[in-house]
């Protein structure tokens, strides 16, 4: 094994130029010649546009020219990626989302016109020169409100707010109901899944180029998935054949979700360009960030546990409500359905498990996925509901937990997915150990005494990555394919470049993907060069979210690799007269089994592409391989987590004293970076539980509109994490054996805090059963009056 | 932004001079004032930068009184004052961040009163003086409501005089996204009595507590304030805070400073 | 239009801004010095944070007219002539406290100022001190780390010069 291969923790190769300034942002490039434009958006939730006279801002200085949605009769809308077929079996209401209004605005924030303009300066100077009047209308905001007879609609021509109306299991539904009504004890909880908005750090730009001499269009995007973004632009909304059309998603500022969608504003770039004849750019800034960006979670769920007085688990019935804001945004409909109810029975052996979701349009952004996207609401209510059940069943939350957890592997869960392998009781084991439970009393003590109530919140989680196979997921209404595809193109000196269709924001594939194909190689992970996000460069790739970089793009560049060693034996094989089936591959060389006959990788991939002696007859020179990977199942991993706080009786202030988080990700590649995943998903989970809500008024107007109002988690808001990835099942289908790690920390960690706090009220005497999140000071505080009123 | 000519005057007549013209406005150290103008919610023809003024700047402490240039930066004050006046040292150490306070002016602090803003607690609480290039202004007569204060157009803040008290505390509970006080209350003990402001509470912005204030000019001590409530009244209600948990805070900081303060 | 001078990173530079320009703009799109980042327009989440005269300031909530004739620092000038990272940059690295890397250059310039007034900050210190510089990707742990472990290299540098 050479130094840097699998499983050591190989310093970032990608740091260097972003610690020096050097990083390529999509902002950081410019075009000649190119414009800006400000796009002018709607200040009222719901409205119909009556009047719309750009004349007198065309006057303005500096301006190119101002589009609205008249320059777009011929552009389709802004596509979904998934449909959803409801209860009945019949497909989701999917109404028109235009590049710019068509007559009526759908949301604050929703683009109404554009400005193309010299400077950005002017185009914003320009936009507010814009007459419009906009007639308001009622604002949808409640999602109970939105299903009522006689509500306002978002969308006139559909009759209704409701997008679909889905059962999962739909053949599970009179059962799970007739054994909720027949047990011993049922547990119920009304929970919200707090609306939140993923705000990457860097906001999203986009480039439009256009090239007239050879009619191809070029778009520099903040995106994670640069091959979906030309699929969806190209095919959907600007009838541009994916040949003339090159995207280009350079070093991205973080994602988590947000910038795997089309939006309107990168088709517009790229069609602008060409009848400007110049590119223009756009530039969001925050306040826009906030009001355009897809926001995430937001659902509002009665989940009902029906168990044996022991403990038993014997039923499940969630019941949901899932706000699509305006539009459905490209993954909308797969979010509160696919991704969350096939999660639905978490790491137990739940029998009977029946999932109802209704989807819902409202004039508010439109809601996508955010880091976990669906996971992170099914492992909630599980937790949440699990956690008050213990409570009212007078059993030890870990007991019970214990009690129901999935023993034997494979698992056949009641909600479609199928387990492949796992040990809960071991991350359990392990977490125990790392959170210094036993240690704990002691501590709830020493807080006794400053006046503070001390919680310790666990919680489990189970996690499906790699979404996966294709077949499956066409069933399921995916309108794309879910594999990966890599090149590995090796240069005749024996260098090696990848290509793959994995897209890096973060998660350090420059680094982590040569440590693989090093290992398999035996040769220097330096002399292996990544190259990710250029649809001009990369074959045809669906990008990184989902956490499935490793599982399924790590998988793919195995295949290539495979491919690439199966091929230079066979060069070996000839270049030392030796039978290819006797030819060995070990650091770095090729040898012949039993003999000290050996060739260096160099000898053959310069062979390779010299072919003086050469087998030209049974095998083409060059040594350069693609494939596509396309996974059988999904990977499951798992993991045990505990949160520690202290709560300020007097004021409501929660402390955040202690995080601690055994996982399960099956084979490591990088530790170092495996941690820091974990720590940023716990820091989003610590975020989403005691900070982070996304609001709005009853006129559809954001109340959180920067960060003066919407809480960013920052350092003094988290402790230091403990995390662990020693207990390993490595996954059983892909060919690393791993499974995945970067949603699971913002999966397990709220539940964890949320059962916390509530632990720390509880067992200082003041019953809550449950707190909606954020658990800010102000209702914590609430919670407490409310429990001693 | 909309455009505006910036102008850098090196003197207090010169920017009171550039003042005097229409649509003039001053810039302190602009760090409530530039994401205000980035969201085109105000449109000065002139900004009128203040940052360039030497005498506008400095910490002198004489005898029972520290005097400080309304330019002076949080972060120079929260280090030249540290011994003088340490609650006051310490409200400025925690106003905004390290960025924000080596940028933001107690001039500019003061100018604005913000109802969340630190400074204003410290300077009712100590029964400052705020001195302008026309006159001084007694503290319980500037602040004058939300963004509300007795300066004319144009008048410039040139220095503020806190008389140094025997005891006082700062304590503040932080709103969770701005990090402006959700409430924070100074207690400033003087012998002839003690002054307790609130801030980050009420719509009108800063006030005084009387009721503490007598409370605890008859007996300084935790206990005195103990059972306490301010009325929710005219209290700010959002999503950070009801007026009724806004008013249940006062009591408690009050309480924390005064035993902090000892 | 009105010029404006300074020294950025040693180098004298000038040129024509608005009065509304500011020096994130400026060092950005005049200079091309595009390692200093914009994530918000309510100075609150520290990518943008730039040394100005020594101290640590926020180059979106100051026009470029105000650091006229200052001396200016930005990231890409805190690493050596010889491009070897500085004792923070490199144990950033060595502590994987960066991820998407867009905070980052912020994060290393606040870390560098930290430290220059407090060369052994506390762990509590050190969190404080990173309160208006906000990360998405790394949780802070990392970051926290990554200047414990900066201040007790720098420290031990400073023992082994006396």
């Amino acid at each position: 094994m050479p130094d840097g291969g699998i499983g050591a923790s190989t310093k970032r190769r990608e740091d260097v130029r972003f610690l020096t300034g050097k990083g390529r942002y999509t902002d950081d490039y410019n075009r000649p010649d190119q414009t800006y434009v400000w796009f002018l958006r709607s200040d009222v939730a719901h409205g119909r546009i009556t009047k719309l006279d750009t004349s007198a801002a065309e006057a303005m200085p500096g301006v190119v020219k101002i589009f609205t949605s008249a320059d777009f009769t011929t552009a389709g809308g802004i596509p979904a990626g998934w449909q959803i077929h409801d209860r009945q079996g019949e497909p989701m209401k999917e109404p028109k989302h235009p590049i710019l209004a068509e007559g009526k605005v759908r949301h604050v924030g929703d683009p109404i016109a554009a400005v193309v303009a010299e400077t950005r300066a002017q185009a914003r100077d320009a936009a507010e020169a814009i007459e419009v009047d906009i007639e308001e209308l009622p604002a949808v905001v409640d999602m109970r409100a939105a299903l009522e007879a006689g509500s306002a609609l978002v969308h006139d021509d559909m009759g209704t707010n409701l997008c679909f109306d889905w059962g999962f299991v739909e053949d599970n539904r009179d059962a799970v109901d007739a054994a909720i009504k027949a047990a011993p004890h049922v547990t119920t909880l009304e929970l919200v899944n707090n609306r939140l908005i993923p705000n990457a750090m860097e906001p999203r730009v986009a480039l439009g180029d256009y090239d007239q001499a050879d009619d191809q269009h070029t778009l520099y995007t903040t995106s994670q998935n640069p091959h979906v973004i030309r699929l969806l632009m190209g095919a959907f909304v600007l009838s541009i054949p994916e040949q003339k059309l090159r995207v280009v998603a350079p070093d991205v500022g973080g994602g988590f979700g947000s910038k795997i969608f089309h939006y309107a504003e990168e088709a517009f770039v790229t069609a602008a360009a060409k009848v400007v004849g110049r590119p223009v750019k756009w530039t969001s800034t925050r306040s826009e960030a906030f009001m355009s960006d897809a926001h995430g979670r937001d659902h509002v769920t009665k989940i009902e546990l029906a168990t044996e007085k022991d403990g038993t688990f014997l039923a499940l019935r969630s019941t949901t409500l899932a706000n699509m804001g305006a539009y459905l945004s490209t993954f909308a409909p797969s979010i509160p359905t696919y991704l969350h109810g096939t999660l639905m029975a978490g790491n137990y052996k739940t029998p009977q498990i029946y999932v109802n979701v209704r989807a819902v349009f409202t004039n508010t952004v439109p809601v996508d996925a955010y880091r976990g996207a669906g996971r992170p609401e099914a492992t909630f209510q599980i937790e949440r509901v699990i956690d008050k059940a213990a409570r009212e069943l007078g059993i030890d939350p870990i007991e019970i937990r214990r009690r129901n957890y999935v023993t034997e592997f494979p698992y056949q869960t009641p909600v479609a997915v199928n387990y492949d392998i796992g040990d809960y009781n071991a991350l359990m084991d392990k977490l125990i150990e790392i959170a210094d439970v036993a240690g704990f009393p002691a501590r709830r003590e020493e807080s006794a005494a400053r006046g503070r109530l001390r919680g310790l919140g666990i919680s489990s989680y189970i996690e499906a990555c790699g979404i996966a196979p294709s077949n499956l997921v066409g069933q399921l209404g995916a309108r794309a394919g879910l594999y990966e595809a890599a090149t590995v193109r090796v240069n005749p000196t024996g260098g090696i470049t990848v290509f793959t269709g994995s897209h890096s924001h973060g998660q350090g594939h420059e680094t982590t993907f040569p440590q693989v194909v090093a290992s398999m190689l035996g040769i220097d992970a330096g002399s292996i060069e990544i190259s990710h996000g250029d649809t001009a460069k990369v074959p045809f790739g669906m990008g990184t979210y989902g956490s499935r970089s490793l599982a399924v793009g790590g998988s793919a560049i195995v295949k290539a690799v495979d491919k690439i060693i199966a091929k230079a034996k066979k060069i070996a094989a000839h270049l030392m007269e030796a039978a290819e089936t006797d030819i060995e591959l070990k650091d770095g060389r090729f040898s012949v089994a039993g003999t000290d006959k050996s060739v260096a990788w160099a000898d053959v991939t310069l062979a390779a592409y010299v072919p003086h002696n050469y087998p030209l007859d049974q095998i083409e020179p060059g040594l350069e391989e693609t494939a596509f990977y396309d996974p059988s199942n999904f990977t499951y991993p798992a993991g045990a987590y505990a949160c520690e706080v202290e709560v300020d009786p007097e004021t409501g202030v929660v402390t955040v004293l202690g995080f601690a988080a055994a996982d399960d990700f099956g084979n490591v590649v990088n530790p170092m970076i495996v941690e820091g995943q974990v720590h940023g998903g716990i820091a989003q989970g610590i975020g989403q539980a005691m900070l982070e809500a996304a609001g709005y008024d009853e006129n559809g107007q954001i109340t959180t509109g920067s960060y003066m109002d919407y809480a960013m988690p920052r350092s003094n808001d988290v402790p230091n994490y403990k995390v662990d990835h020693s207990c390993v099942t490595p996954c059983t289908h892909n060919p690393l054996g791993v499974k995945g790690c970067g949603e699971a920390g913002a999966i397990g960690s709220p539940p964890a805090f949320v059962n916390a706090v509530l632990d720390a009220l509880n067992s200082g005497g003041i019953k809550v059963d449950h707190i909606n999140m954020p658990l800010t000071p102000s209702r914590v505080w609430a919670a407490i009056q409310a429990a001693r009123a | 932004m909309y455009a505006f000519e910036l102008v850098r005057p090196a003197t207090v007549a010169e920017a009171v001079a550039a003042l005097a013209e229409d649509g003039a406005q001053a810039l302190g150290g602009g760090q409530t004032l530039i994401p205000t103008l980035k969201a085109r919610l105000a449109m000065p023809e002139k900004l009128v930068s203040l940052g360039g003024i030497a005498e506008l700047r400095g910490v002198t402490v004489e005898g029972d009184e520290v005097r400080i240039g309304g330019g002076t930066p949080h972060a120079t004050v929260a280090h030249e004052v540290a011994k003088a006046y340490p609650a006051l040292a310490s409200l400025a150490e925690r106003i905004g961040d390290p960025h924000v306070r080596n940028r933001g002016t107690i001039g500019g602090s003061l100018a604005n009163n913000d109802p969340s803003a630190c400074y204003p607690a410290a300077a009712l609480a100590s029964g400052a003086t705020i001195v302008t290039n026309k006159r001084e202004i007694a503290a319980d007569d500037y602040f004058q409501g939300m963004f509300a204060t007795a300066l004319d157009e144009g008048e410039i803040i040139t220095e503020v005089i806190f008389p140094i008290p025997q005891a006082a505390h700062y304590e503040k509970i932080r709103q969770p996204a701005s990090r402006f006080p959700l409430v924070a209350v100074f207690v400033a003990k003087f012998a002839d009595g003690v002054r307790v402001a609130v801030t980050g509470a009420a719509e009108n912005g800063v006030f005084r507590w009387t009721e503490a204030e007598e409370a605890l000019s008859a007996d300084f001590s935790p206990s005195a304030v103990e059972g306490l409530s301010a009325d929710s009244d005219g209290m700010i209600g959002d999503m950070h805070g009801t007026p009724e948990y806004r008013a249940h805070l006062i009591g408690v900081m009050t309480r924390r400073a005064v035993a902090a303060a000892g | 239009m009105p010029q404006v001078s300074m020294t950025v990173n040693g180098r004298k530079v000038s040129g024509e801004v608005e009065g509304r320009t500011l020096l994130v703009e400026f060092l950005r799109e005049g200079l091309r010095l595009t390692g200093t980042h914009v994530g918000c327009d309510t100075a609150q989440c520290g990518a943008c944070v730039v040394h100005v005269n020594g101290n640590s300031i926020k180059s979106c909530n100051i026009f470029a007219l105000e650091a006229d004739g200052a001396e200016v620092t930005t990231i890409e000038g805190i690493a050596g002539k010889d491009g070897s990272l500085s004792v923070v940059q490199a144990a950033f690295q060595t502590h994987h406290g960066l991820q998407c890397g867009y905070c980052t250059p912020g994060m290393v310039m606040t870390a560098t100022s930290l430290l220059k007034e407090n060369p052994a900050p506390s762990e509590a210190e050190i969190r404080e001190y990173l309160e208006g510089n906000i990360c998405r990707c790394t949780g802070y742990h990392n970051i926290v780390k990554a200047i414990q472990a900066a201040a007790a290299e720098l420290g031990s540098n400073r023992v082994a010069a006396e």
